[in-house]
C-alpha cells in the first residue's frame, strides 16, 4: 500500500500523461501492420480499379475515356448473360440450399435421434474438399457416360443419357447441384449450433398447446433462427456473386456462355482474351455495387420482419 | 413412428449423397481409367500403378511442396498479424481505433474478383524493381491474402473473453507490452489460434483464382492449379486424376478429422 501511495505522490502530472501517450503509441503499433496491409491490398487496388474503369486500351496502353466503359457495360450481351446466369444461380440455388440445410438441421436436432454424429459428419464432409477438386469430380460424375447418367438409366428415370455439360439448361442444373452439394453441410452447422441454443421448454409449451410440427417449424424455429438465416443468406449471396472455381472447372463457362459468371468474365477479359484491364475493372465495379445492394436489401428485409 | 422413419430415411439419403463423391473418388483411384468410365464401383488394385503414372506425367511432389510452403507461411503470418491487431483493437480500445476497425471491416465487402486486375497490375509494376516479390513469386501469392478483416474481427471477438487482469499482473512483474502479448496472451489463447490456423490453412491450401493469375511458370504450380490442368486435359486418365485428387484432399481431410471442434469454432467465429 505504502509503495503505491508514494509512487502516486512522487510522479508529476506530465509523467502520467506521457505514460498514457506511450501506451497509445503502443496500441497503434499493434494494429499498424494489419491496417497498412489492408489499405495496400484492398483499398488502394479499389481506387486503382476506379481509375482504370475510366480508361480503355489493350495491355498497359490505357487512355482516359470517362464513362464510356460503363455505357458499354449496359450494352454488352456477354455481361448481361453473366448477370442473368448469376441471378439464376442466386434465386434457385441459395433458397434450395438454405431450406435443405434448415430441414436437415431440424431433423438432426432431435434429442432421441441415433447415429447423429455419423449423419452430421457425413453431411458436413463436402466442406473439406477444395473447390477445384470437387469441381473436377463433379465434372466426371456429370459426364455423358458418367455415373449419374448410368444410375438414372438403370433406375429407368431417363431413357437417354442427359447431356449434362453440353446442354445450356442441364449445365446450369449441374452447377447448381454441385454448389448445393458443397455448401449445404456448411450452412447446416450454423443452424445446428443456433438450434442448440434454443430453450427446449419453448417447444414443450408449444406441443402442450397442440401446435403441429409444421406450425412449430414456421412459427417458432424460423423466427428464432432469423438472424442466422440472414447471415448465411448474405454470405451465400456474396459467394454466388463471386462464383469462379466451379464454373471454370466444370463447364468453363460453356456451352456457349450458358454458365459463365461475372468473375469468370473479368478473368477472361484480363487474362484470356486480348487484355482489356480498363473494361475488366468496370465489370469489377458492377460486382461491388451488386454486393452492396444485396447486403443492404437483405438487411432491410430482415429488419422489417423483425419490427 | 412414421415421422421417425421419415427422419432416418431422409438423413440416410442426404448422408449417402454427401459421401458418394468421396467414395467414388477413392474407388476410382484404385481402378483403371477404362473401368472408371464403365462405372465400376468396386475397389480395384491399380492404385500404385495410377500413382506411378501420376508421378511420371506431372510434377506432383514439387506442387505439394509449393502448396505447403505457401500455406504454412500464409498461416503463420496471418495469425501473427491478425492476432496483434485483434489484441490491439480490444486491449488499447479508443474511439479513433474503433473507427479504423470499422473501416477495415468494410474490406470484407470487396470481392476478390474486383481486386484481381488492379493487384495483377500492381505486382506487374513491382516486378520491374523488385522481381523477388513480383509476378510469379510465392510472395505475390501470399502478400495480398495474408491480412483479412475477418481474422482480425475473429481475434478481437475472442479477446473480449480474455481475462485482462492477468496482463496487469504481468506488467507488475516487469513485462513490456509486447512481452505481455507473447508471454501471456498467445499461450492463453491456444484454442483461438488453432481455430484460426485451420480456417486460414484450408483457405490457402485450396485457393485457386489468385495463384492461377499470378503464378505463371509450371515449376511454381500449386496443387489446385495442377488438378485443374489435369481435369481439363482432352484425354483424361480418370484413375490418375482421382489419385491426384485423393492426395490433394488428404491433408485437408486429415486436419479436419483431428480438429473438427476447432474447425467448427472457427466457422462460428464469424457469427458472434
Amino acid at each position: 500500500m505504502i509503495t503505491v501511495k508514494t509512487k502516486q505522490n512522487i510522479q508529476p502530472m506530465h509523467s502520467t500523461r506521457s505514460l498514457r501517450m506511450k501506451n497509445t503509441a503502443i496500441g497503434w503499433s499493434f494494429i499498424a501492420i494489419a491496417t497498412v496491409l489492408i489499405c495496400l491490398f484492398y483499398f488502394y487496388p479499389m481506387v486503382q480499379a476506379l481509375i482504370m474503369s475510366m480508361q480503355s486500351g489493350t495491355g498497359t496502353n490505357l487512355t482516359f475515356v470517362g464513362l464510356d466503359n460503363y455505357a458499354r457495360l449496359l450494352q454488352d450481351p456477354t455481361f448481361l448473360t453473366t448477370v442473368k446466369n448469376t441471378v439464376i444461380y442466386l434465386i434457385i440455388q441459395v433458397p434450395i440450399m438454405i431450406i435443405l440445410a434448415l430441414f436437415i438441421s431440424v431433423l438432426l436436432n432431435d434429442k432421441t435421434l441415433k447415429l447423429k454424429g455419423v449423419f452430421r459428419t457425413a453431411i458436413f464432409l463436402p466442406c473439406v474438399t477444395s473447390l477445384v477438386a470437387y469441381s473436377v469430380i463433379f465434372k466426371y460424375l456429370f459426364g455423358q457416360d458418367g455415373i449419374i447418367n448410368i444410375f438414372l438409366l438403370k433406375l429407368s428415370i431417363i431413357s437417354e443419357p442427359i447431356q449434362w455439360l453440353t446442354d445450356p439448361f442441364w449445365a446450369k442444373v449441374a452447377i447448381i447441384v454441385a454448389i448445393t452439394w458443397r455448401w449445404t453441410g456448411y450452412n447446416m452447422i450454423f443452424y445446428l449450433s443456433a438450434l442448440q441454443n434454443i430453450d427446449h421448454s419453448i417447444y414443450e409449451a408449444a406441443k402442450m398447446d397442440g401446435a403441429s410440427p409444421f406450425q412449430i417449424f414456421f412459427k417458432i424455429t424460423i423466427p428464432l433462427l432469423k438472424p442466422i438465416i440472414l447471415f448465411t443468406s448474405i454470405t451465400s449471396t456474396i459467394g454466388t456473386l463471386q462464383l469462379f472455381d466451379e464454373v471454370m472447372n466444370i463447364t468453363q463457362g460453356g456451352p456457349g456462355n450458358a454458365t459463365i459468371t461475372i468473375s469468370q468474365y473479368i478473368y477472361n477479359l484480363s487474362f484470356k482474351y486480348t487484355p482489356d484491364f480498363g473494361y475488366a475493372a468496370t465489370v469489377s465495379y458492377a460486382i461491388v455495387i451488386m454486393i452492396v445492394i444485396f447486403s443492404i436489401f437483405q438487411f432491410k428485409v430482415a429488419g422489417d420482419k423483425n419490427a | 413412428m412414421l415421422k421417425r422413419v421419415f427422419s432416418y430415411a431422409f438423413l440416410t439419403i442426404a448422408a449417402i449423397i454427401s459421401f458418394f463423391p468421396f467414395l467414388w473418388m477413392i474407388i476410382s483411384s484404385t481402378n483403371k481409367s477404362v473401368d472408371v468410365t464403365k462405372g465400376r464401383l468396386l475397389p480395384g488394385s491399380y492404385f500404385l500403378e495410377n500413382l506411378s503414372n501420376l508421378l511420371e506425367t506431372v510434377d506432383l511432389v514439387p506442387a505439394l511442396m509449393n502448396s505447403a510452403k505457401i500455406s504454412i507461411t500464409t498461416t503463420i503470418l496471418s495469425l501473427l498479424i491478425a492476432s496483434l491487431a485483434g489484441y490491439g483493437f480490444e486491449i488499447y480500445q479508443s474511439k479513433a481505433k474503433d473507427m479504423v476497425f470499422n473501416f477495415l471491416l468494410l474490406s470484407m465487402m470487396i470481392p476478390f474478383a474486383a481486386l484481381m486486375v488492379p493487384l495483377f497490375r500492381m505486382f506487374g509494376s513491382i516486378s520491374q524493381t523488385a522481381p523477388f516479390i513480383g509476378i510469379d513469386t510465392f510472395a505475390a501469392v501470399i502478400l495480398p491474402t495474408v491480412t483479412t478483416a475477418f481474422l482480425i474481427f475473429f481475434f478481437r471477438q475472442s479477446t473480449k473473453m480474455f481475462p485482462k487482469d492477468i496482463l496487469e499482473a504481468g506488467r507488475i512483474d516487469g513485462l513490456t507490452e509486447i512481452g505481455c502479448f507473447f508471454r501471456i496472451y498467445v499461450p492463453t489463447m491456444k484454442t483461438t489460434y488453432s481455430a484460426a490456423a485451420i480456417i486460414t490453412f484450408m483457405a490457402s491450401w485450396n485457393s485457386y483464382l489468385w495463384p492461377l493469375v499470378v503464378l505463371q511458370s509450371p515449376e511454381n504450380q500449386t496443387i489446385p492449379l495442377l488438378i485443374s490442368v489435369l481435369g481439363s486435359s482432352y484425354s483424361p486418365d480418370f484413375g490418375v486424376i482421382m489419385t491426384a485428387i485423393v492426395i490433394a484432399t488428404l491433408p485437408a481431410a486429415f486436419i479436419f478429422f483431428i480438429m473438427q471442434k476447432q474447425f467448427v469454432a472457427g466457422m462460428m467465429g464469424s457469427v458472434k
